[in-house]
C-alpha cells in the first residue's frame, strides 16, 4: 500500500506516484484519440441534415403510422423463409462446426502443429465477417435467393459455434477420458463415450442460442438480397412505403420475441 | 458383483438426452417434418448457382493476389472512418450505459427506475444495427455520424443489460462495510460497487470495441459510413480482387484486436 509523507503525517494513496503517472498517460492518449476520432466523424458529416432531423424523424414518424395491417398476409411466406434461412443454416453450420471444433481443442487435435492453427483461422475468418457481409459476396457469387442467405448464415455461424464447442471441449473431466481410455477403448470410442456425454449439453444450448442470434440476422439479409423478410423491407423503402415498413417491423420484433423465448425455454431445459 | 438378471453388457446403451421416449420420438418425428417441408418450399434456381461456382472459384483465387492499390484511396477512407466510428461509438456507448446500468440493477433502482431502464435496454436489443441505421441514414444523412448514433445505440442495449447483471451479483457485505463507515450515496457507489464491477466493465468495454469495429463494417452498406460502402462497391462492381483485400484487412484488425484485449483482461482479471 503506498504511504506518501506530506508536512510529517502518513497519508494513504491509492497508487503509488509513478502508477498514478502512469494511468494519467493513459486517459491523456485517450482522450486525445477519442477527440481526434470526433473530428474525422465531424469533418465527415454534412450538418445541416442533422440539425435538420427533428423535422424529418416527426415527419417519418407520422407517415408511420397507422400500419398498413391488410399487408400483413403478404408477410407469411418471407417470414417462413426467414425462419427456415436461420435453421437450415444453423444446421448446415453445427455440421461442418463439430469437426472444426474437435479440430481445435488442445486435448482432442490430432496435430498441434498444423491442424489447430488451420481450425482456429477458419473459426477466427467466419466469426470476424458478419453475415449480411457473407451475404453480400454470396449474393454476387451465386444470384439472389434464399439459397445465398442459408449459405451466409451457415458461414457465419461455423466460427461462433466452433469456437464455444471447442472451449467447452478443453473444460471438459480429463479423468473421465482416462477411465475410457483405460478399459481399452480405441480413440472413436473415447470420443463417443467420454467427451461426447460430457459436452452434449453445452453444444445444444450452443446451437439453440446460435439459432436465436440467425432467426435476427435473417430478418436483414433481404437488404442485401438473399431472400427473406428483409426483401420486403427493402422494397417498402425503397417506395417509401411507411405504413407497410411498420407492419414489417412489428412482424421481425413478433418473430424475434418467440424465438427468444423458444431458445430460452430449450436453454433451460437443457442445462 | 451382482449382475442383474437378463442383463447384457453388450446392449448397455448410454442414457438419452431426452429421458421420456414419447417426447424423444416426437420431437424427431416433428423436425423430420419440419425439414422436409422446409426444404420442400424453398426456391432455389440451381442452374444459377451452378453458373455462379466459376464465380465463387475466382473469388477464392481473389485472395491469393488480392489488390491494396488501385483502390487503396476509397479503402483508407473507409477504415479511417470505421475505425473513429468505433472508438467514438463505443467511448460514447458506455458513457450513456453506465448510468442505465446503474437504473437497470434492482439492488440499486427503485422499481419505476428500473423498468424504465430495462425497457430501454430491451428495444435497444431488439433490433438489427442494420435496421437502426436505416433510420437514422433517413434523420441525419448518409454519412458516419449515422453510423456513430447507430453503434452508440446498439452499444447501450448489451453493456447496460451485461454490466446491470454484474451490479447484480456484488458482494453485498463490501457495500454495506462501505455504508456503514458514514459514506454518501456517491462515495457508497465509488467505494462499494465499482471496484467491484470495474475488471468486468472493463473486459465488456474491451469486447465491444471489438464487436462495434465488426458492425462498423456492416452499417456502411446501408450508407452509414465506414469500410462497408467500400466493399458494397467492390462487390458490385465484381472487383473480387479489391474485396478479398478489403476482407483481409477486416479479419487482420479483428484478430489483433482479439488478441491484445484477451492479452488486457488477461492482466485485469
Amino acid at each position: 500500500m503506498p504511504l506518501i509523507t506530506r508536512d510529517d503525517r502518513m497519508i494513504w494513496r491509492r497508487r503509488a506516484t509513478g502508477r498514478d503517472l502512469a494511468v494519467w498517460a493513459g486517459w491523456l492518449v485517450g482522450t486525445a484519440i477519442f477527440v481526434w476520432s470526433w473530428q474525422v466523424i465531424s469533418e465527415n458529416t454534412i450538418w445541416f441534415f442533422v440539425s435538420d432531423s427533428p423535422r424529418v424523424a416527426a415527419d417519418i414518424g407520422s407517415r408511420m403510422v397507422p400500419p398498413a395491417w391488410d399487408y400483413l398476409p403478404a408477410l407469411w411466406k418471407p417470414l417462413w423463409d426467414t425462419i427456415n434461412i436461420a435453421t437450415l443454416g444453423t444446421l448446415l453450420a453445427l455440421v461442418m462446426a463439430v469437426p472444426v471444433a474437435f479440430m481445435a481443442a488442445r486435448n482432442t487435435t490430432p496435430s498441434v502443429l498444423f491442424l489447430r492453427p488451420l481450425a482456429l483461422l477458419i473459426i477466427v475468418s467466419s466469426r470476424s465477417i458478419n453475415s449480411l457481409i457473407w451475404a453480400l459476396l454470396l449474393v454476387a457469387i451465386a444470384g439472389p435467393g434464399v439459397f445465398a442467405g442459408i449459405i451466409a448464415i451457415a458461414l457465419r455461424s461455423i466460427g461462433f459455434v466452433a469456437k464455444l464447442l471447442y472451449e467447452a471441449i478443453e473444460e471438459i473431466d480429463p479423468l473421465q477420458v482416462e477411465a475410457v481410455r483405460a478399459t481399452g477403448a480405441s480413440e472413436g470410442q473415447i470420443i463417443s463415450y467420454a467427451i461426447v456425454p460430457q459436452v452434449m449439453p453445452a453444444f445444444a444450448g450452443i446451437s439453440v442460442f446460435r439459432w436465436d442470434i440467425n432467426i435476427r440476422e435473417s430478418t436483414v439479409l433481404g437488404l442485401v438480397g438473399a431472400g427473406g423478410i428483409g426483401l420486403e423491407l427493402q422494397a417498402s423503402l425503397n417506395v417509401l412505403a411507411w405504413p407497410r415498413v411498420t407492419v414489417i417491423l412489428l412482424a421481425i420484433f413478433a418473430t424475434v420475441l418467440i424465438s427468444e423465448w423458444v431458445s430460452a425455454r430449450i436453454r433451460h431445459a437443457v442445462i | 458383483m451382482a449382475t442383474p438378471i437378463g442383463f447384457d453388457a453388450r446392449a448397455w446403451r448410454p442414457p438419452p438426452l431426452v429421458t421420456s421416449p414419447l417426447l424423444r420420438w416426437g420431437i424427431g418425428l416433428g423436425f423430420a417434418l419440419y425439414l422436409a417441408v422446409a426444404v420442400g418450399t424453398l426456391e432455389i434456381n440451381w442452374a444459377r448457382v451452378w453458373e455462379g461456382l466459376d464465380r465463387g472459384w475466382a473469388f477464392v483465387l481473389a485472395f491469393t493476389e488480392p489488390d491494396f492499390t488501385s483502390r487503396w484511396r476509397d479503402i483508407s477512407q473507409g477504415l479511417l472512418e470505421s475505425l473513429t466510428m468505433t472508438v467514438v461509438s463505443t467511448v460514447v456507448g458506455i458513457a450513456i450505459s453506465i448510468p442505465i446500468a446503474l437504473g437497470a440493477a434492482r439492488n440499486l433502482a427503485p422499481l419505476p427506475i428500473y423498468l424504465l431502464c430495462r425497457g430501454i435496454v430491451a428495444v435497444s436489443r431488439s433490433f438489427q444495427e442494420v435496421i437502426i441505421a436505416i433510420f437514422f441514414v433517413a434523420m441525419f444523412g448518409f454519412g458516419p455520424f449515422a453510423g456513430f448514433l447507430t453503434l452508440s445505440f446498439a452499444t447501450i442495449g448489451f453493456l447496460a443489460k451485461l454490466l446491470a447483471e454484474d451490479i447484480e451479483d456484488i458482494e453485498r457485505g463490501q457495500a454495506e462495510a462501505v455504508r456503514a463507515t458514514g459514506a454518501s450515496w456517491l462515495q457508497w457507489l465509488v467505494y462499494g460497487i465499482q471496484p467491484q464491477v470495474m475488471p468486468r466493465l472493463i473486459g465488456l468495454s474491451l469486447y465491444r470495441l471489438d464487436i462495434n469495429f465488426r458492425e462498423s463494417a456492416v452499417v456502411g452498406i446501408v450508407g452509414a459510413g465506414g469500410i462497408g460502402a467500400t466493399l458494397n462497391t467492390a462487390f458490385d462492381r465484381y472487383e473480387f480482387d479489391t474485396a478479398a483485400a478489403i476482407l483481409l484487412i477486416i479479419i487482420g484488425i479483428v484478430m489483433a484486436a482479439e488478441y491484445s484485449s484477451s492479452m488486457i483482461r488477461a492482466r485485469i482479471q
